[in-house]
């Protein structure tokens, strides 16, 4: 009976591979990353800002080639507060009417791509240079090779972002549906678009480690899109996001350990398997 | 102390000044509807008062103890609202915030009051339907119950009827008649439609090349509307 028999061997080289600790280390760090982008996700979907992502990424990118090449011991302390001050900007040139909202991403994503690469081209000190670059954009290893001080960075800022989250929950609804009724109506609408900022340029720093800067964008829109299929309210939608990310992020998790695939592109396609499945659900609810 | 005082209001952008010296009061109780051609400065004169936008020069000022965030407000629909998933009773109770402060939560008291307005709009059969399922009548009872959350004293309607059809359009203007009439909430509104304007409002301030402010009675008499401002104020 081979098909008893493989999955036997799947079973035994899965509980194997748990005994690890940089195996535990990336389900933990997985679990949290995907939890957090999705909640964010289903804000920045529907303010239409699905390719900030993309863009902070990139300026992420940028950043880590800077810090590489100044030998930092630690690149987050470079990395989070470039970020950070990138997405300030961004969100704010949604307003700002002489550059328009996607052209501002589509520049400073290609501008700080651009300028990583050839950074590293031209300072960096390492033999494997194209696979530096293509590790740090798909993620390939990093997230295997994560240390218990990343792994703690990693498990405080997920709590303290999913904690922020569930308090201003009902103010980050207001802001999303209409944010002109929600600045008359007193909520103090810029402070809280800068706190989704910096919450959402946190999540893409931390998610890097997972699945690389290029396929970021697909952590943070597919558990929304999704879950905006199938459900109504936007508490029910928030809740599947979260859900449905957690377990593709583990179930690619499982399945590259096992097919021994690229970690980030196992997740995101997961994640494609997933809205597919919502879609299909969702085109037969609405006929019925 | 009237509710409402507007003193030599200059409004306008970059580009240039909407309108100038503009001045006028709404007292309590009022009907007040905002009339004028496209790019009049009607709903920058909106956002104004809302404290959205501020003016070049000139002052808005509140009395009788209204608070500036206590003004309801119904917006023109954005793209982004259309296909929102959230129910209608998320998005009423989303008109209680200004109750909260700092509170994370609603309490009981604005769950209760979240609920009269879906019922006074006569929603009560819809509250866990989906916003983006309803009809445009529908969506627009659901943006008048948040703002009536916001507010007991004055609610300020930027084109509540556009888009509508005239049975819906009819339904809406005797709703926010009664709103005015029996809750005795003070309603500014921009409108196209001069016929309702002056069928329902008590004041008129019309805007534009000639600035107009009285009741609707000295309104018809100046014939302002009717002469040269007719064909500027029916269109879409």
């Amino acid at each position: 009976m081979p098909a008893v028999k493989g999955a036997g061997w799947m079973l035994d080289k899965l509980m194997m591979s748990l005994q690890f600790p940089f195996v535990q280390y990336a389900l933990i760090v997985g679990v949290l990353i995907a939890l957090c982008s999705a909640l964010l996700g289903v804000t920045l979907v529907l303010k239409r800002f699905s390719f900030i992502g993309d863009g902070l990424s990139h300026v992420a990118f940028g950043a880590m080639a800077i810090a590489a090449v100044l030998n930092l011991s630690n690149e987050l302390l470079l990395v989070l507060p470039v970020t950070v001050v990138c997405a300030v900007l961004l969100l704010r040139t949604g307003k700002n009417t002489k550059i328009k909202g996607d052209a501002a991403i589509a520049m400073i994503s290609v501008g700080a791509l651009a300028i990583g690469y050839l950074i590293m081209n031209l300072f960096s000190t390492s033999t494997n240079l194209t696979g530096d670059v293509c590790s740090t954009l798909v993620g390939s290893v990093s997230i295997l090779t994560l240390t218990p001080a990343e792994v703690w960075l990693c498990v405080i800022l997920s709590i303290a972002v999913m904690v922020i989250f569930v308090l201003f929950y009902n103010k980050i609804f207001a802001v999303t549906f209409d944010e002109s009724f929600a600045k008359a109506t007193g909520t103090k609408t810029d402070a809280y678009n800068l706190l989704i900022a910096v919450i959402i340029a946190v999540i893409i720093v931390l998610a890097m480690n997972l699945v690389g800067s290029l396929l970021i964008s697909a952590l943070i829109i597919f558990p929304a899109l999704s879950a905006m299929r199938v459900f109504k309210s936007f508490k029910a939608v928030t809740i599947c996001s979260a859900v449905l990310s957690v377990i593709c992020a583990l179930t690619g998790l499982m399945i590259s350990i096992l097919a021994e695939t690229p970690v980030g592109s196992t997740i995101v396609a997961a994640d494609i398997v997933a809205f597919a499945v919502f879609w299909i659900a969702g085109s037969i609810m609405n006929r019925a | 102390m009237a509710l409402l005082t507007c003193k030599n209001l200059k409004l306008g952008y970059e580009t240039g000044v909407v309108i100038d010296d503009l001045s006028f009061t709404v007292n309590n109780g009022d009907y007040l509807c905002i009339v004028g051609e496209n790019g009049s400065g009607k709903t920058t004169l909106m956002k104004t008062l809302l404290g959205l936008h501020s003016p070049i020069s000139g002052s808005v000022a509140t009395g009788d103890g209204l608070r500036h965030d206590q003004i309801g407000y119904l917006p023109q629909q954005t793209v982004v609202q259309r296909d929102f998933p959230a129910t209608v009773w998320e998005i009423v109770l989303s008109g209680c915030q200004n109750r909260c402060g700092m509170r994370p939560f609603y309490n009981k008291e604005e769950k209760r009051l979240a609920m009269k307005n879906i019922v006074r709009m006569g929603l009560g059969e819809l509250t866990k339907r989906c916003y983006r399922e309803l009809s445009g009548g529908q969506q627009q009872r659901v943006l008048l119950a948040r703002a009536l959350c916001a507010t007991q004293q004055l609610i300020l309607l930027d084109e509540p009827v556009s888009g509508l059809d005239p049975k819906v359009t009819a339904d809406m203007y005797s709703l926010i008649d009664d709103i005015n009439k029996r809750d005795g909430i003070t309603v500014i509104m921009i409108s196209h439609d001069m016929n309702a304007a002056v069928e329902y409002a008590s004041h008129i301030l019309h805007i534009g090349d000639r600035i107009f402010f009285g009741t609707t009675a000295e309104y018809i008499r100046s014939g302002i509307g009717f002469a040269g401002g007719k064909g500027g104020g029916m269109d879409a």
